[in-house]
C-alpha cells in the first residue's frame, strides 16, 4: 500500500460499533499475516487481507467500501480459520458487501454483485434456486451474453439444466423474509 | 434408521445425480432418509455475502422445519451444511433475536462425508462392495466448506481432514498424498469471474497430477462442476475428472457404472468406466 495519513478524526464510529455489535474484533489484531498469506485469491487484490482488517481496525469505511477485494473475496473462510486471534474476516468481508450495497457505492468489481442479485432474485420467486433463470438474468443485467455459451449449452444437454422452476408451497414465508424481516431495527 | 434429508438446490439441478447416488446408496445401507418437506434454498454464499439478515433466516426456515420431524439431518451439499450450521449455531445462542420462541433440538447436522466415514458405516459398504475400484489413485478434494470455519462446522480435523480417504481406501481406490485437498476453487466467483477461478482449478488440478492422480473425488456440488468446467482444455493438458463420492459408492456396491452416468461427466469419465469394463471382460474370458 502507498503511505497513507489517518487520523483518528477520520475513524468512523458507527461502522466500529457495527463490527462489535457482530462479533468481529478487528481490534485483536497484529498483523501477522496469516490471512494474507494463506488467501486463494490474494493475487487479485488491491487490497490484501491484514491490510482490510488493519484499516477496518482505523474505522476506514469508505476506503473499504471501494476496494475490489470486498467483491472479489470468495468466502471460503481460510483467513478466518487460520487467524491466530479467531478474527471473523470472512463475517467482517460479509459486512463491507452489505454495507458497499447499501450505501450505494458503485461496485469496483460490477458483475460480482450482479451475480448474487440474480442468484437471490431467482431464490426470492420461487424458494429455491433456478438455474437456467438465474443464469439469464445475469446475462441481461450483466451484458455478458458471450460468457460460458459452449459451457451453458454442454450442461443443457446433458440434462444439468432444469426447464422449470420448482416453486415451493411456503414462498410467502420467503417474501417476508427477503422484504427485510427483522431490519426493522436495524439502524 | 431414519435421517431427515435437505438436499439443496444443486441437488435438483447440475448435481442431479449426486441426489440420485446418495438416496441410492443410503437405500442399500438401510437408510431411510425423510426429504425435509417443502425445504428452501440456504441463500448459499450469495446470501450471507450481501445480505445477513436474508443469509441467516433462509436456512432458519428450513432448520425448523426439521425440528418437527426431530432426526439427524444428512447434507450432501458443503454449502448448504455450513450455513445450516450457522444458523443453528446462532439459533442456539440467541432465538429471541431471530424472532424463534424455543430452540433446544436435540438432532445433528450431518455433512455427507464425514457421516459416511465413521466405522459402523464404512464397514457396512466394505462389506457391500461388488467391484472394487482397482487401487485407482485418486486424489481426495474437499473444497472450503464443510470445513471451514471450524467454528462453525465443527469439523474434527479442518486443514488435513481424511474422511474421503478412509471411504475411497474402502472401496479399494488408493487416495494419494497431495497439496491442495483443502484449497478453495472459487466457485463462488465463476461466473462472474471466469478467469480467477481456471486459475484457481488449474493449481488444484495441477497438483493432483503432480500427487500421482487419475482422478478426483469429491463431496462439494459446486467444487464438482467448477474443477470439471474450468479446467484447461488445450492440446496435451491432462483431463481430470470429479467424481463424488457416493457416485463411487454407487458404482462400487452394484458392479457397474452405467453410460449414462459417465456421460454426465464435462470431461472423460475414462479412468471409472475402464475399471468397470475390464471387469466385465476378465469375467467373460473366464466363462
Amino acid at each position: 500500500m502507498d503511505k497513507t495519513c489517518i487520523s483518528p478524526d477520520d475513524r468512523n464510529e458507527k461502522f466500529l460499533r457495527k463490527l462489535k455489535a457482530r462479533n468481529i474484533d478487528v481490534q485483536a489484531c497484529y498483523q501477522c499475516g496469516r490471512c494474507s498469506s494463506g488467501c486463494p485469491i490474494g493475487d487479485f487484490f488491491d487490497l490484501n487481507v491484514m491490510e482490510v482488517v488493519r484499516l477496518a481496525g482505523y474505522g476506514q469505511e469508505d476506503k473499504l467500501l471501494h476496494s475490489h477485494t470486498i467483491w472479489l473475496c470468495a468466502a471460503c473462510e481460510t483467513c478466518a480459520t487460520r487467524c491466530p486471534n479467531e478474527i471473523e474476516i470472512a463475517g467482517l468481508m460479509d459486512v463491507l458487501r452489505e454495507l458497499a450495497l447499501r450505501r450505494g457505492i458503485a461496485p469496483a468489481e460490477p458483475r460480482i454483485p450482479l451475480f448474487h442479485q440474480s442468484f437471490l432474485g431467482s431464490i426470492r420467486s420461487w424458494g429455491r434456486a433456478w438455474e437456467i433463470g438465474m443464469i439469464a438474468n445475469y446475462k441481461v443485467k450483466s451484458g455478458d451474453l458471450a460468457g460460458d455459451m459452449k459451457l451453458g449449452l454442454s450442461m443443457f444437454l446433458k440434462g444439468k439444466l432444469k426447464l422449470v422452476p420448482h416453486g415451493i408451497k411456503g414462498t410467502a414465508e420467503i417474501k417476508e423474509i427477503f422484504s427485510g424481516k427483522g431490519k426493522e431495527y436495524d439502524r | 434408521m431414519k435421517l431427515s434429508y435437505y438436499p439443496g438446490c444443486s441437488l435438483e439441478g447440475t448435481a442431479l445425480d449426486y441426489d440420485h447416488s446418495v438416496r441410492a446408496i443410503c437405500r442399500k445401507l438401510g437408510i431411510d432418509l425423510v426429504e425435509i418437506p417443502d425445504w428452501n434454498c440456504c441463500g448459499a454464499s450469495s446470501a450471507h455475502m450481501t445480505d445477513h439478515e436474508t443469509g441467516m433466516r433462509l436456512p432458519i426456515r428450513n432448520l425448523l422445519l426439521a425440528v418437527a420431524a426431530g432426526h439427524d439431518i444428512l447434507v450432501p451439499c458443503a454449502a448448504c451444511f455450513q450455513r445450516l450450521k450457522a444458523a443453528d449455531k446462532a439459533l442456539r445462542e440467541d432465538p429471541g433475536f431471530w424472532d424463534v420462541g424455543d430452540y433446544q433440538p436435540d438432532f445433528k447436522i450431518l455433512h455427507i462425508s464425514s457421516f459416511l466415514a465413521q466405522p459402523e458405516i464404512l464397514a457396512a459398504m466394505e462389506a457391500k462392495v461388488a467391484r472394487n475400484l482397482a487401487g485407482l489413485p485418486i486424489a481426495c478434494y474437499y473444497g472450503c466448506l464443510s470445513l471451514r470455519n471450524p467454528r462453525i462446522t465443527d469439523a474434527a480435523n479442518w486443514e488435513r481432514p481424511e474422511t474421503l480417504e478412509r471411504i475411497t481406501t474402502a472401496l479399494g481406490a488408493r487416495p494419494v498424498a497431495w497439496s491442495h485437498k483443502t484449497e478453495c476453487c472459487s466457485g463462488s466467483l465463476t461466473m462472474a469471474r471466469p478467469d480467477i477461478a481456471e486459475k484457481l482449478v488449474g493449481d488444484i488440478v495441477s497438483a493432483a497430477v503432480r500427487g500421482g492422480a487419475a482422478a478426483m473425488v469429491t463431496d462439494c456440488p459446486m467444487c464438482q462442476a467448477n474443477v470439471e468446467s474450468r479446467q484447461s482444455t488445450g492440446i496435451g493438458a491432462p483431463a481430470m475428472p470429479v467424481f463424488f463420492i457416493t457416485e463411487l459408492l454407487d458404482a462400487a456396491m452394484t458392479g457397474t457404472y452405467p453410460s449414462k452416468q459417465q456421460k454426465l461427466h464435462l470431461v472423460s469419465s475414462g479412468v471409472l468406466s475402464n475399471i468397470f469394463r475390464d471387469a466385465v471382460m476378465k469375467k467373460e474370458e473366464s466363462v
